[in-house]
């Protein structure tokens, strides 16, 4: 029976929908942490008064800094401690904490902490962290703000630019994001006065990596912290790093010998959880009269905030702009300087695409820009610098394997159905009114990559390769343990189905225990689009083993030869015979009469896996259909249409679910949400009545058409597909925008294109070109309509 | 700071004895009068399924049923909500766990994926349906756009709660 690539129900949906679902804040506990917070972005702290908790406990406790890095010698180490030291570097930063009986208790405990702290410039922004006299915000960092810069050129660059036939050259800037998972950050530790061992229950995205950091930050052995990932409410990468927080809460329990709860309301997650993407990059390419992009030169700047993130790092931005802006374009030469910035503002860590968003939209402008100087359709200009040969090797050395990523984008517009919109669109601009725009993205999305991948980083915590273990036991039914730890992506469906299909059992038979560092093998979690890659290829291999088990006690027992045993629908049976023996009863002989085994094999039924790959890239082109009212500068999402290649799909329903909510999320990107400071570091958007995510009114329905390329570099043929969503959404919203404009002379290269902006950029339009009467004439007839 | 300030800076002197009607069972709880409703819900009765995203009135995710009507429970203090009749995600299904058409309805059109805000958005969507059976797409679209949800991308909710409307 087949059970990979059916639209099977999620095993996870009833225990959420009947509201049984078990979440961070559902622990029961004795008492609660607040903390409280730095209302400066920069200040030097002189008292802190009251009851509660501050670095200098932590010391006394000999509590030492969370420490990663980047072994690279640009990349500037800081140690982070769990409360702040000395300074405070951001509002919202924390500083101290009070633990009440109730919540409420501890919000009053938390309000009566005076907090003295000296003022001190602030640097909030990109520019003014990189100005000459820019006050520094870190000791360590002694040449500057900048804490890791990475560089890169071929040796023709400059020639290839220098006889380009045209060089586009633009600046795009994407403001500050946060992930914002609907559930906020949290953790409740208790500790067994008994064993002196500390539970965490937290939401987190790896749970072995968080207790890894919590133990060398405290100094206890990782045996005596077990950290639980319960249901999670949402993650995208925002509870992919350590939170001091949860460290904190570890050390509170052992210290107070009680349970005690952090659970963080909205305006801590939005001002003080991880936030993302704050980019600006200058681009320039190269192209030939045909089309053809001969060369990419880019500067690229990344505002990580205050901190460092462990164990991924504040290189993560910068350094994956830097390896993969380029995409999947075939390009000869490529030049590019990419810096993270530190600043007063909270620190940054990766988000559903991390980087990628921002440069496929850097890419994809000037893909259109160019376009529209040589006169061709934006798809013919995609088609002359797409690959057809794979591998494609990058410019950054990259292998990308098969992909369709020609196919994608003519699939993406035949559904779309050009020549209708193009006349729709000319129709509409010569009546005045609403202006419908039209925007292509097409990207490659590196996933699944173990070891090698991030080895390369040179992290001194590297991530990779993920471990199963798997057993059957006497009733027949199998226990699948992961070192991943999903969150919403339905990955215990995924995985049910992977081994139900290598076994010959029905998947319904077939349980998966993830999140769990008692229960778990050692692994790193769900993030980079790797889980059903990695966990599915380590479940594939240790069900295929486990198989082999059976397969050889099934031969035994019917004297047969074990390549001739069938596994299918509970039965093991020899091929061509009506001989068989049901899977249970062999369960059973290999616990109960072990020795009946083959030689080698018992007792019992259970294997291992790892599996850790190189990565596999896959590929997708998306199109937008908006309109603008030139009025307000306001953007309405029409249509929009999703070509995806992710190889394999292993449950189609849950894989369309992935790629949807990943287009919502890069929707909002574009259009709606953005993290505000204003000049002193104060952040403005700390509601969900100021940051804006979207709801189903701003989201159209989405369409999504699937190839699937056979790929040699994930053993389940299954490509990682988790952040493509959100990557490519923001190029196509963002060129539809500029589609619907460009006759205006109007240009958007920031996101999100606030209606404010949208508004400014065909104002300036109008200005710029000294022919106010035709933009303005073109904007009065849209407001007189 | 001591362990015992831990304890206690509030007497239960100042804490108002109440009602409360929730799924068609009585329960007494002793609340402040700051207690919000969806606090008293979760940490004095016992029912988790109501969850708190944003404690401020926008998410929508601690969405119950007083009297038929779908409302905020973090807006409401819990002393507000005696002798109304309260119904929350644990009321859906059947004693047995066996999940009504709604639920079944998320489960089949993938109206979920974390599972955090979906509390919400089923009692939403069936305050919806019970005041407008023949709503129509937009309207539905509307409604439900009062709740965020940060993963599916709507679609799967909203198919979810149209396949109930058609199917009455």
């Amino acid at each position: 029976m087949n059970w990979v690539g059916r639209s099977l129900r999620r095993v996870e949906d009833p225990a959420l929908l009947r509201g049984q679902g078990r979440f961070v804040d559902d622990f029961p506990h004795r008492a609660t942490a607040r903390f409280v917070r730095s209302p400066l972005a920069s200040g030097v702290i002189e008292d802190v008064r009251g009851e509660a908790f501050t670095v200098a406990d932590l010391d006394a406790d000999g509590v030492s800094e969370i420490v990663c890095e980047l072994r690279r010698p640009d990349f500037v180490k800081v140690p982070q401690p769990l409360l702040a030291r000395g300074r405070v570097r951001y509002v919202g930063e924390p500083v101290a904490v009070v633990v009440g009986s109730t919540p409420e208790e501890a919000e009053d405990l938390a309000e009566q902490v005076e907090l003295d702290i000296r003022p001190t410039q602030p640097v909030v922004d990109l520019d003014s962290a990189l100005a000459p006299d820019a006050p520094l915000l870190h000791p360590e960092a002694t040449g500057g703000n900048v804490v890791v810069e990475g560089s890169f050129a071929t040796p023709g660059l400059a020639e290839a630019l220098a006889s380009a036939h045209l060089v586009v050259d633009m600046e795009i800037t994407s403001r500050r994001q946060c992930a914002m998972p609907l559930e906020g950050r949290g953790s409740v530790a208790s500790t067994n006065p008994a064993d002196d061992r500390t539970t965490l229950y937290a939401s987190v995205q790896s749970p072995h990596m968080v207790r890894t950091g919590i133990c060398d930050a405290l100094g206890l052995p990782e045996v005596d912290l077990r950290v639980v990932a319960p249901d999670v409410g949402g993650g995208f990468g925002q509870k992919l790093p350590l939170a001091r927080e949860d460290a904190v809460m570890v050390w509170l329990s052992r210290r107070l010998g009680t349970s005690v709860a952090w659970v963080e309301d909205r305006a801590e997650n939005l001002s003080a959880a991880w936030h993302s993407r704050e980019q600006r990059y200058r681009v320039k390419g190269g192209f030939d009269d045909e089309g053809r992009m001969l060369a990419l030169e880019a500067d690229i700047l990344c505002n990580t905030g205050a901190w460092s993130c462990y164990p991924i790092t504040w290189g993560v931005e910068p350094l994956m702009a830097l390896g993969e802006l380029p995409g999947p374009y075939r390009l000869g030469e490529y030049g590019v300087r990419s810096r993270g910035v530190c600043t007063n503002t909270c620190p940054t860590s990766p988000y559903r695409g991390v980087s990628r968003p921002v440069l496929t939209l850097a890419v994809e402008r000037l893909m259109d820009s160019a376009a529209g100087r040589l006169g061709l359709d934006p798809a013919e200009i995609r088609h002359r610098n797409l690959p057809e040969e794979f591998p494609h090797r990058s410019p950054m050395g990259y292998y990308l394997d098969e992909g369709s990523y020609r196919q994608s984008l003519t699939a993406a517009l035949a559904e779309m159905d050009m020549e209708d919109f193009r006349r729709r669109q000319a129709d509409a601009r010569s009546k005045g009114g609403r202006l419908p725009g039209l925007g292509i993205s097409t990207f490659a999305e590196r996933t699944g990559y173990g070891t090698p991948a991030f080895a390369a980083r040179g992290m001194s915590v590297t991530v990779g390769y993920e471990n199963v273990a798997l057993a059957m036991d006497p009733s027949g039914y199998l226990t699948l343990r992961i070192g991943a730890s999903p969150h919403g992506q339905g990955l215990h469906t995924a995985l049910t189905q992977i081994v139900a299909e290598e076994v010959g059992v029905h998947p319904q038979r077939v349980r998966i225990i993830s999140g769990d560092t008692d229960n778990t093998p050692y692994g790193w979690g769900s993030f980079a689009s790797r889980s059903a890659v990695l966990a599915g290829g380590a479940a594939q291999i240790a069900a295929r083993e486990l198989a082999r088990k059976i397969a050889a006690l099934a031969a035994e027992e019917m004297e047969a030869a074990p390549e001739d045993i069938l596994l299918d629908s509970g039965m093991a049976t020899v091929a061509g015979t009506s001989q068989g023996r049901s899977i249970d009863e062999l369960a059973r002989i290999a616990h109960h009469q072990p020795q009946r085994m083959p030689k080698g094999l018992g007792p019992g039924l259970r294997t291992e896996a790892g599996y850790d790959p190189a990565g596999t890239f896959s590929n997708a082109c998306h199109v937008a259909e908006v309109e603008v009212d030139p009025h307000t500068g306001g953007v309405q999402l029409k249509r929009f249409v999703v070509v995806e290649d992710a190889g394999r799909l292993i449950n189609p329903m849950i894989v369309d679910g992935q790629i949807r909510g990943g287009v919502t999320q890069g929707i909002a990107n574009a259009l709606l949400e953005e993290v505000i400071y204003d000049p002193d570091g104060n952040i403005l958007t700390t509601s969900l009545m100021d940051f804006l995510p979207p709801t189903a009114a701003e989201i159209p329905d989405i369409a999504i058409i699937h190839l699937e390329t056979v790929t040699d570099s994930s053993i389940t043929g299954a490509k990682g597909l988790g952040e493509g969503g959100a990557i490519g959404a923001p190029a196509a919203v963002i060129n539809a925008v500029n589609d619907a404009i460009a006759h205006l002379g109007a240009e958007v290269n920031e996101m999100p294109a606030t209606p404010e902006r949208v508004r400014a950029a065909i104002r300036s339009a109008a200005a710029a070109i000294g022919d106010r009467a035709d933009a303005a004439g073109a904007v009065e007839r849209s407001e007189a309509a | 700071m001591t362990e015992s300030s831990i304890t206690g800076l509030l007497e239960s002197d100042c804490k108002t004895r109440l009602r409360l009607s929730v799924n068609g069972t009585e329960r007494t709880v002793e609340v402040e009068p700051r207690r919000t409703l969806a606090d008293a819900l979760r940490d004095d009765c016992g029912l988790t399924g109501t969850h708190l995203g944003c404690e401020h009135g926008v998410c929508g995710a601690c969405t119950v049923l007083i009297d038929g009507n779908p409302v905020r429970s973090c807006l409401m203090f819990a002393v507000q909500a005696a002798d109304v009749d309260i119904r929350t995600v644990e009321g859906m299904a059947s004693p047995d766990g066996t999940l009504n058409p709604l639920q079944e309805s998320f489960m089949r059109h993938h109206g979920l994926q974390c599972g955090f805000c979906t509390p919400g958005f089923l009692l939403l969507s069936e305050a919806v349906l019970a005041a407008r059976p023949d709503i129509d797409d937009a309207e539905l679209r509307e409604a439900l756009s009062s709740n965020l949800c940060r993963c599916t991308g709507y679609q799967g909710i909203i198919d979810a709660v149209r396949a109930v409307r058609d199917a009455v």
